[in-house]
C-alpha cells in the first residue's frame, strides 16, 4: 500500500513538474514570436479562408501575424472588455454591424483616406473608422421544386403574404439579418419595419440560428424559402453540385437585396499602426480579392477584380441593391429594440 | 451497517488547516467570475432592465427551460442508469469496450450529435434513402434527444463509480436478513446510489440550462437563448451579465437541493481494508438478448450515429493534406486540458474530502461554490477572467496558464463529483485509525483514503479532460493568439459555412478523446 502511494505519489508530481515546465516553455517560444516585426489580428473570419491569405502576406512583406480565431461577436465584445489594453492591431469582422459596435465603442482609429479611394461608392464609409473587405448580398434561397405553384415575392415585405405561410425560414439573431433590419428601417421607418417584422411571425416563419441552417433546411425540405446572404448556398453547391436549393434576387432595388460586407479596422491602442495599414492593402489588393471571390463567393470590393462565374455580375448587384449608406446600418440598438418589441428575440 | 448522522457529528474534530486552504482558494476564485457580473450588471438601466425582463417572452423561454431540463434529466437517468448496472454487475462479456463505448459520447461536441439527429429527418436524410419520409427532429424532443445522447455519460460514470464502490457486504446483509432481490434493490441498493445519482442530477441540469450549441440547432428556445443573443446579437456585456446571473439563481435550485439531500446521506463500509469484488449476477436468455439490444440501441444513437455523420462528411474530401495540421492542434487542445483536468483534480480532491469528513457549514459552502465556475454561462466566464487578469496579472493574460486555471475553474464542478461519491462510500474507520496511529492529517488523506479514491479520480480526470478539448467561448478569449485549439478549428469552419473541412477537425476530437478516455479505463482496471 505504501509502495503504491509512493509511486503514485511520485508519478504525479513528476508529471506536474513535466507539464508546469513544458507550459512555460511553450509560452516562451510564443513570445519569442511577438519580439520580431509582428501584428496581432482578432479574427473573426474563419482559419480555413484566412491561413492561406496570411501566408502569402508573410512572405510577401516580411511581417509576422498572430491570429486570435473566434466568432465574429465573441471577439466584439472581448475587445471592449480589454479596452485600452488590447493586444490587438486589427480586428477582421463577418458584418459590418460588430465594426460598427467596436467604433462605437471608441475603439478604432481613423483609418488613411488612400484606403478608401480604391473602393467604389457602394462601399464607402464616412466615418472612415473600418473598411470593407468583400462584399455578400442578401438573397431569397428557395428549394425549386416546394415553390411549383407559388409566385416569387417580388419583395422582401410580399413574404407575410399567406401563401408562404411556415414555408420561409430566417435567422432573427443573426448579424447580417439584423444589418437587413437597420437598412429597412433607414428606408422605411420603425413603424412598417415593425408591422413587417410581426407580420413574419404572423405567417409564422421558421426561426434557424444562421444562414447556414436555412440552407440546410432548405436542402432538407424543412421550409421552401430562406433569407439569407448569398454565399452559403454557393459553398454547398462547390461541395455537392446537386444540393436541390438554388437563390434569386428580389426585384432591382428591392431593401431585401442589401449589400452587406465583410470589414476590418485598426485599433485605437495598436502600436504597430504601419503593419496594420500594410495588411489592410494587401486584402484590398488583386490577389486577395480574387481570393474571397473564387474560393468563397464573395463579391470584390475593388473594381478591377471580376466576381466568380457562379456569382451575379457585379453590375447586375448593382443594379438591384438598394441604395444605402454603409455608416448607417450602425444603429443595431435601435434594430434589437424593434426585434423585440415585434417579439422576435 | 450504516452509522447515522447524528452519531457522525459527534464524532466530528475539528478541521485541520491543510484542509482550508483549497476551499478558501476556491471560493476566492469563483468571487471572481460573481464580482464580474455583478459588476457589470449594476451599469444597467432599471427602466431598459424591465422591458428586458418583464415580457412575456421571458416567461417562454422560462418555461421551455424547465421542460428541456426535466426532459434530459429523465432520458439520461433511464439510459446511465441500467447501462451502469449491466456494465458492473452482470458477466456479460465484453464489459471493458462497453463501458468506454459508453464514455465516447462526452466526446462528441454538440453540434456534431445535433447535426446527425438532423441529417435522419428530411428529404434528403438517412431515412429518406431507406425510402422513410419523415421529418428532422426538432424543437424540444430534438433538443431533449441531442443533449441526452452526450450527457448520459455523466450520469453512467457517477452511477458506475457508486456501483463498483458499493461494498458487496451490504446486500449479502441484506439478502440475510430475508429481503428479496427485489427488495435489495430497492431499500438498500438504489438509496445507496443516491450520492452518485445526486451529483450526476446536477451536472446534467446545470449543462442543460447552459448549454447553448445544440439547443440553438434545434431551434428550440430557452434561457441560454437570451444571454447568447445580448452578446452576440447586442454586443453587450450590461444586460447579458444581469440575464447571466439570473441563469445562476435557476441554477443554485438544485445546487442547493442536492446539497440539502446529501446531508441527510452518510454511507461507509466500517468492516477493515479495501473491498471485495462483487458477485456478477449471471444474465441469460431473454435477459441477454434484452440488455445487449439496449447496449446497441444507446450506442448506435449515441456513438454510432455522429461517427457515420462525421465519416460521411470525411469521406467527401479526405485530408490528407491536413493531418500535420491536426495534430499540431491536437497537441496545443492536449496542452490545455491535461493540466487542466490535473488541476480540476487536485482542486477537487481537498474539496471533498473536507465535505465528507468534517461536515459543516464551511465545507458544504466551499464546495457548493465550486459549482457556480460551471453555471455562469461561459462567455460571461471568460470574460471576467479578461477583465481581472488585465487589472491584476497582465503579464498572465491571453498565456496558457491563465487558460488551464480558467478551464479548471470551468470543470471544478465535474470533478467533484465521482471523487466525492466514491469518498462517501470509503470507511470512515480507516484515517481515523490511520490518525490514531499518529500519521499527520495530510499523511492519514493520502495513505488511508486517496487509494480508495482511485476510479473516482479517473473519472474526474476523463470528464474534465474531455469537456476542455471541445469548450468553445474560453478558447476563443484566453488561449495564446495563434493558439488555434481543434475546437476553434471546428468553429472557424462551420462559421464559414465549409461543413466538409470542418469534419476532419471534429473527428480529431472525437478520436483523440476517446483514446484518453481508454487509456484512463484500463488503468482505473488494474487492481
Amino acid at each position: 500500500m505504501t509502495m503504491y502511494i509512493r509511486k503514485l505519489l511520485r508519478t504525479t508530481l513528476a508529471a506536474a513538474v513535466l507539464l508546469l515546465s513544458a507550459t512555460s516553455l511553450f509560452a516562451a517560444g510564443r513570445s519569442e514570436q511577438t519580439a520580431q516585426r509582428s501584428i496581432t489580428l482578432y479574427s473573426g473570419r474563419g482559419e480555413s479562408l484566412v491561413a492561406p491569405l496570411i501566408e502569402q502576406f508573410e512572405a510577401a512583406s516580411g511581417i509576422l501575424v498572430n491570429v486570435r480565431y473566434g466568432g465574429t461577436a465573441e471577439l466584439a465584445v472581448l475587445l471592449q472588455e480589454e479596452g485600452d489594453r488590447s493586444p490587438a492591431d486589427l480586428y477582421w469582422g463577418q458584418d459590418a454591424g460588430a465594426l460598427g459596435a467596436v467604433a462605437s465603442a471608441g475603439l478604432l482609429q481613423a483609418l488613411p483616406d488612400e484606403l478608401f479611394a480604391l473602393l467604389p461608392p457602394l462601399y464607402q464609409s464616412e466615418r472612415g473608422e473600418w473598411i470593407a473587405t468583400s462584399g455578400r448580398a442578401r438573397v431569397l434561397a428557395y428549394a425549386p421544386d416546394l415553390v411549383e405553384g407559388f409566385t416569387f415575392p417580388d419583395s422582401i415585405f410580399d413574404l407575410v403574404d399567406r401563401q408562404y405561410r411556415g414555408r420561409v425560414g430566417w435567422a432573427p439573431t443573426n448579424g447580417s439579418f439584423q444589418s437587413f433590419v437597420t437598412a429597412m428601417r433607414v428606408r422605411y421607418g420603425d413603424g412598417r419595419t415593425q408591422e413587417w417584422v410581426e407580420g413574419m411571425i404572423a405567417n409564422d416563419a421558421q426561426i434557424y440560428r444562421n444562414n447556414t441552417a436555412i440552407v440546410e433546411a432548405l436542402g432538407a425540405g424543412e421550409i421552401a424559402m430562406g433569407i439569407t446572404n448569398n454565399y452559403y448556398l454557393l459553398r454547398f453547391l462547390a461541395d455537392d453540385p446537386s444540393f436541390p436549393v438554388r437563390q434569386r434576387f428580389f426585384a432591382d432595388g428591392d431593401i431585401g437585396n442589401l449589400v452587406n460586407v465583410a470589414s476590418i479596422g485598426i485599433l485605437r491602442t495598436a502600436e504597430k499602426r504601419d503593419g496594420a495599414v500594410e495588411f489592410i492593402r494587401f486584402l484590398l489588393d488583386t490577389a486577395a480579392q480574387e481570393y474571397f471571390t473564387e474560393m468563397v463567393y464573395e463579391y470584390p470590393v475593388i473594381d478591377s477584380v471580376v466576381p466568380a462565374g457562379v456569382l451575379e455580375s457585379f453590375d447586375r448587384v448593382i443594379e438591384v441593391a438598394p441604395e444605402i449608406d454603409l455608416d448607417d446600418l450602425e444603429d443595431l440598438e435601435g434594430t434589437l429594440n424593434l426585434l423585440r418589441r415585434a417579439g422576435a428575440l | 451497517m450504516t452509522d447515522t448522522p447524528h452519531r457522525s457529528r459527534r464524532n466530528v474534530t475539528s478541521i485541520p488547516a491543510f484542509l482550508l486552504i483549497t476551499p478558501l482558494f476556491i471560493v476566492l476564485a469563483m468571487g471572481v467570475p460573481l464580482s464580474y457580473l455583478v459588476l457589470r450588471a449594476a451599469e444597467a438601466d432599471p427602466a431598459l432592465l424591465r422591458d428586458l425582463i418583464w415580457r412575456r417572452r421571458t416567461l417562454d423561454l422560462f418555461v421551455n427551460t424547465v421542460l428541456l431540463t426535466g426532459g434530459v434529466l429523465t432520458v439520461t437517468t433511464l439510459i446511465g442508469v441500467p447501462l451502469a448496472w449491466i456494465v458492473t454487475r452482470t458477466d456479460l462479456k465484453g464489459m471493458r469496450w462497453i463501458t468506454l463505448a459508453s464514455v465516447m459520447p462526452l466526446a462528441i461536441p454538440g453540434y456534431v450529435m445535433a447535426h446527425a439527429l438532423l441529417s435522419l429527418g428530411g428529404r434528403n436524410g438517412i431515412a429518406a434513402l431507406a425510402g422513410l419520409q419523415v421529418s428532422r427532429p426538432t424543437g424540444l424532443v430534438g433538443a431533449i434527444a441531442a443533449l441526452s445522447l452526450y450527457s448520459f455519460p455523466y450520469m453512467f460514470l457517477n452511477v458506475r463509480s457508486a456501483f463498483r464502490s458499493l461494498d458487496p457486504g451490504v446486500e449479502e446483509s441484506a439478502r440475510s436478513l430475508g429481503y428479496t432481490p427485489a427488495q435489495v434493490y430497492l431499500k438498500v441498493v438504489i438509496p445507496m446510489l443516491l450520492p452518485g445519482l445526486l451529483a450526476g442530477w446536477v451536472i446534467i441540469a446545470l449543462y442543460t440550462l447552459g448549454d447553448f450549441g445544440a439547443v440553438a440547432l434545434m431551434r428550440y428556445e430557452v434561457f441560454s437563448f437570451a444571454i447568447y443573443t445580448q452578446y452576440a446579437g447586442a454586443f453587450d456585456r450590461t444586460y447579458a451579465s444581469v440575464l447571466a446571473l439570473i441563469l445562476l439563481a435557476m441554477t443554485a435550485g438544485p445546487v442547493i437541493l442536492e446539497a440539502r439531500l446529501l446531508r441527510s446521506v452518510r454511507y461507509s463500509r466500517l468492516g477493515s481494508g479495501v473491498g471485495r469484488k462483487h458477485r456478477l449476477v449471471h444474465v441469460r436468455g431473454l435477459g441477454r438478448l434484452a440488455s445487449w439490444a439496449f447496449i446497441v440501441l444507446v450506442l448506435s444513437a449515441s456513438i454510432g450515429m455522429p461517427v457515420f455523420s462525421l465519416l460521411w462528411w470525411i469521406l467527401q474530401r479526405p485530408p490528407w493534406g491536413e493531418l500535420g495540421r491536426i495534430f499540431e492542434l491536437f497537441l496545443n487542445s492536449t496542452a490545455a486540458a491535461v493540466p487542466a483536468a490535473v488541476l480540476a483534480v487536485l482542486l477537487a480532491l481537498p474539496l471533498a474530502y473536507a465535505r465528507v469528513r468534517y461536515p459543516s457549514r464551511t465545507t458544504m459552502i466551499a464546495e457548493r461554490t465550486a459549482y457556480i465556475g460551471y453555471a455562469v454561462p461561459p462567455l460571461a466566464l471568460a470574460l471576467a477572467f479578461v477583465f481581472f487578469s488585465l487589472r491584476g496579472v497582465p503579464f498572465l493574460y491571453q498565456r496558457l496558464p491563465l487558460l488551464v486555471f480558467a478551464y479548471a475553474m470551468n470543470f471544478l464542478a465535474l470533478a467533484i463529483g465521482p471523487i466525492r461519491s466514491t469518498m462517501m462510500l470509503a470507511p470512515r474507520k480507516l484515517d481515523e485509525t490511520a490518525r490514531s496511529l499518529g500519521y499527520s492529517p495530510q499523511a492519514a488523506f493520502l495513505y488511508a483514503v486517496l487509494p480508495l479514491l482511485r476510479s473516482g479520480v479517473f473519472a474526474s480526470f476523463t470528464l474534465v479532460f474531455v469537456m476542455a478539448m471541445k469548450e468553445l467561448p474560453l478558447a476563443f478569449l484566453l488561449a495564446p493568439t495563434g493558439f488555434t485549439t481543434l475546437s476553434v478549428a471546428v468553429f472557424s469552419r462551420t462559421s464559414e459555412a465549409q461543413l466538409v473541412d470542418a469534419a476532419p477537425y471534429a473527428a480529431a476530437i472525437v478520436l483523440f478523446s476517446s483514446f484518453f478516455v481508454g487509456l484512463m479505463l484500463k488503468y482505473e482496471g488494474r487492481h
